[in-house]
């Protein structure tokens, strides 16, 4: 009983734990340096009540359901030694957490707003959900790819810096022929993909096929995935910058 | 809108966006591995807890995250804060104007990794690769000072509109530096730690702070230099991994041959 109970409410801790430090700079910042009064404070305190109450329900949601059985089948399929499913399975692994990944709904949708009120798109409801929904497209997809990769690198043993360096170069590469607007969404993309969902799966997905591979080391064939899955969007959205211009 | 209207449009949106996700998991487990799933009550809860989560959080982010970024945007940088309300506001702004800026973004980016469930988890993990050689404690404070500094150095590139591309560029080329020396059982977890440091409350926060940032600094465009502080959040710590673990190896080495001059 005490046990549930702590199970349940451990997720609310960590929420209010993940916002107390930004709270803490802010009320820092409004009472010390600006010593101005914070506009809609009510509307803010609510707000951030719905955050807290959301991110611990969502966390516990994915505790109880997904996670344990997303694990347990990231770790049936790298045994299964089918070298086709698996890539599948990882691709729309890959591909799911991050059309269901919170950061990236929120900054997509930031991005739309930004590119109306720039008149790169039209500003109307319609447009704006559209640009928001192709680019978490483009990055699912670049997320569903990098997977793959990482899960081909496991298998077929390749370093992983040199892996890592090509895409450095290729990014640099396609940064050049991008157009200016699309450059800084891409190189965001990287680092909001790979947040609350994506992680813990894929972790699991690399460290279970690490572990059953003979041959390979846990630590340093297990991890790399998120690595890939941070350089991909960024290639993959500048590419989608470049074809829709 | 009000927040009923937000509330029930969102649900619908976020129903879509799990849809996928519990579509893979179930279609998987029952089609090709032809197991049933285990603990189905508990998946189901699950699925509709992460519903409902999702939709509050995002709700809560539109009412509260994105504008105290944006409001803290706007109010470091006013120009009655900046220059008081007697002096006149000068022509040409001065990186040097908005040190305060820099300021706040070093304490939020500092404050925000310090307290990241997944970098504790990745910090842990790398004292049992190095055999404890690194400390758990070691790399946190040195991932949450390269966020930090990534992030007022973030800052500082929309303050000026310098090009972007031009500071990834510089930082992949420290990284493949970096690597060449840093211990191999490290590259790995340093790979990976940039990605994972950024958590989901501290990104849109960014973004917005960002975003406010170039609307409000004069002769700066949103869309141009607005984006841009989480892909510096995501390139220094791997830079600061890697820097931490090189430190930590050459101090024990210098002990090790202490202690062999010591034995001697």
């Amino acid at each position: 009983m005490w046990n549930t109970f702590h199970d349940a409410v451990r997720p609310l801790v960590e929420a209010v734990r993940d916002l107390t430090p930004i709270i803490v700079v802010i009320l820092f910042f409004q009472e010390v340096v600006l010593k101005q009064p914070i506009p809609n404070l009510g509307e803010l305190l609510q707000g951030l009540l719905f955050v807290l109450a959301g991110l611990a329900l969502f966390i516990r949601g994915l505790e109880i359901g997904l996670f344990p059985l997303g694990e347990a089948m990231a770790h049936a399929f790298a045994k299964k030694g089918n070298i086709s499913w698996l890539l599948l399975f990882a691709f729309l692994l890959g591909f799911s957490t991050t059309v269901a990944e919170p950061a990236l709904i929120a900054v997509a949708g930031k991005a739309a707003e930004v590119a109306a009120q720039s008149g790169v798109i039209e500003h109307n409801r319609v447009s704006m959900a559209d640009y928001a929904f192709d680019l978490r497209m483009t990055v699912a997809l670049s997320v569903g790819t990098a997977i793959v990769l990482g899960v081909l690198r496991i298998i077929f043993g390749w370093p992983l810096h040199i892996c890592i360096m090509t895409g450095y170069i290729l990014v640099v590469a396609i940064t050049y022929f991008a157009p200016e607007e699309i450059i800084g969404i891409a190189y965001d993309s990287g680092g909001v993909t790979t947040s609350t969902i994506t992680v813990p799966l894929v972790t699991a997905l690399g460290i279970g096929l690490a572990t059953s591979i003979r041959g390979r080391n846990p630590v340093l064939d297990g991890f790399g995935l998120i690595a890939f899955a941070s350089l991909l969007p960024m290639i993959f959205v500048m590419l989608y910058g470049i074809i829709t211009a | 809108m009000n927040v009923f209207e937000m509330f029930v449009d969102t649900t619908f949106a976020t129903l879509h966006d799990v849809l996928p996700l519990a579509v893979v998991l179930l279609g998987f487990q029952l089609l090709v591995l032809r197991q049933p799933i285990p603990h189905l009550w508990a998946v189901a809860r699950g699925f509709i807890y992460v519903l409902l989560g999702l939709t509050l959080f995002l709700v809560g982010l539109q009412e509260a995250i994105f504008p105290l970024g944006e409001v803290m945007a706007k109010q470091l940088t006013d120009p009655h804060f900046l220059y008081g309300a007697a002096v006149s506001v000068p022509e040409l702004i001065r990186w040097q104007d908005y040190a305060w800026v820099y300021a706040f973004a070093f304490a939020i980016g500092l404050a925000t990794t310090l307290a990241e469930p997944a970098l504790i988890a990745v910090g842990l993990k790398a004292e049992q690769v190095s055999g404890g050689a690194i400390s758990g404690w070691g790399l946190r404070i040195a991932v949450s000072l390269g966020v930090a500094l990534g992030v007022s150095i973030g800052c500082f590139r929309i303050v000026t509109g310098t090009d972007l591309w031009l500071y990834v560029i510089a930082a992949y080329v420290v990284v493949i530096i970096q690597t060449r020396f840093a211990p191999r059982m490290i590259i790995p977890l340093a790979y990976d730690s940039g990605g994972v440091t950024t958590s989901t409350v501290t990104v849109p926060l960014l973004a917005a702070l960002g975003l406010g940032l170039a609307s409000t600094i004069p002769g700066r465009s949103p869309l141009i230099d607005g984006f841009g502080l989480i892909a510096f959040a995501s390139v220094f710590p791997i830079m600061s991994v890697m820097g931490y673990a090189q430190i930590s190896q050459r101090i024990g080495k210098s002990q090790q041959t202490k202690e062999a001059d010591n034995a001697l």
